[in-house]
């Protein structure tokens, strides 16, 4: 079983920075609260109206496109760790798989799904 | 008991009471988060078993997409955050019955199982996954890239709006 120990710390320092970034915060900080502060953007646009409404269909084209290339790049990793064994042969096989969805990738795009 | 062992009762746990919440939580979306914490403890499992690939998979694909698609689902439907979801009653007896037949098929299984163990650490399973793909299967690889290229293609039509249809 490869070590997982480097995972390990790595979250802990993630979960660790987020504690005391928090902590820190509320120990050290002197909260005076206005209006303006509390606001959900306190520069830049004024919400309109609630965000408890329906989000466009688009946004979802876009995210089964995120999962699919997600797949893609899922395959990816067993190639990267064996393709200098390989050589041209698994270049060439990457290439093919690669190339199908590059197709996939010119349709999506030719037929405006990433128009917005 | 080993530190493994530790490890394993703190993933089930998490993946058997998040699974829970995402059951009997009222509304929707507290379901789709406590999915997040059932996927993750899956994963962990998958490490445990010395699966890596996939434990690394079902981070990049469910933690990672799946879940966010399902949110965006959740947020596409209409009124659904008002939506109070209750138990149906009317089901629990019937319900109750599929639940124990499966968990007792599943527990026989595993009990009966005469579950090989190899006595070592499990290697690292990515690089063997990658030889096979790119050598014995390389058909069926090529042909999971067919397979994302007809869902590109269908996840663009079934969006498309109707005057381009």
């Amino acid at each position: 079983m490869p070590s997982y120990l480097p995972i390990v710390i790595l979250g802990a320092i993630a979960l660790g920075f987020g504690v005391f970034v928090l902590a820190a915060s509320h120990i050290i900080g002197r909260p005076r609260p206005d209006a303006r502060k509390l606001s959900t953007y306190e520069c830049g646009m004024p919400p309109v109206g609630t965000a408890r409404e329906r989000f466009p269909i688009k946004f979802y084209l876009v995210c089964m496109l995120f999962i699919l290339f997600d797949v893609e790049t899922a395959f990816f990793y067993p190639w990267a760790l064996v393709m200098d064994t390989l050589g041209i042969y698994g270049l060439m096989a990457m290439g093919t798989f690669f190339l199908v969805l590059a197709v996939g990738f010119v349709y999506e795009w030719k037929v405006g799904a990433m128009d917005w | 008991m080993t530190a493994a062992d530790y490890v394993f009762w703190v993933f089930a746990t998490a993946t058997v009471v998040s699974g829970a919440v995402v059951v009997f939580a009222r509304s929707l979306i507290y379901s789709a988060f406590a999915l997040l914490f059932t996927f993750f403890g899956v994963a962990g499992l998958y490490v445990l078993l010395g699966a890596d690939f996939l434990a690394a998979t079902q981070l990049l694909i469910y933690v990672g997409g799946i879940l966010v698609l399902l949110l965006f689902g959740v947020m596409l439907t209409h009124r659904i955050y008002d939506l109070k979801l209750r138990t149906e009653k009317t089901q629990l007896g019937p319900g109750l019955i599929v639940a124990a037949g499966i968990f007792i098929i599943f527990a026989n299984a595993a009990l009966i199982t005469e579950w090989p163990t190899v006595g070592r650490e499990p290697a690292p399973t990515t690089k063997e996954i990658g030889r096979l793909f790119l050598g014995e299967y390389l058909l069926a690889f090529e042909a999971a890239s067919v397979l994302l290229l007809v869902a590109l293609i269908g996840a663009a039509m079934i969006v498309r709006r109707k005057k381009d249809a």
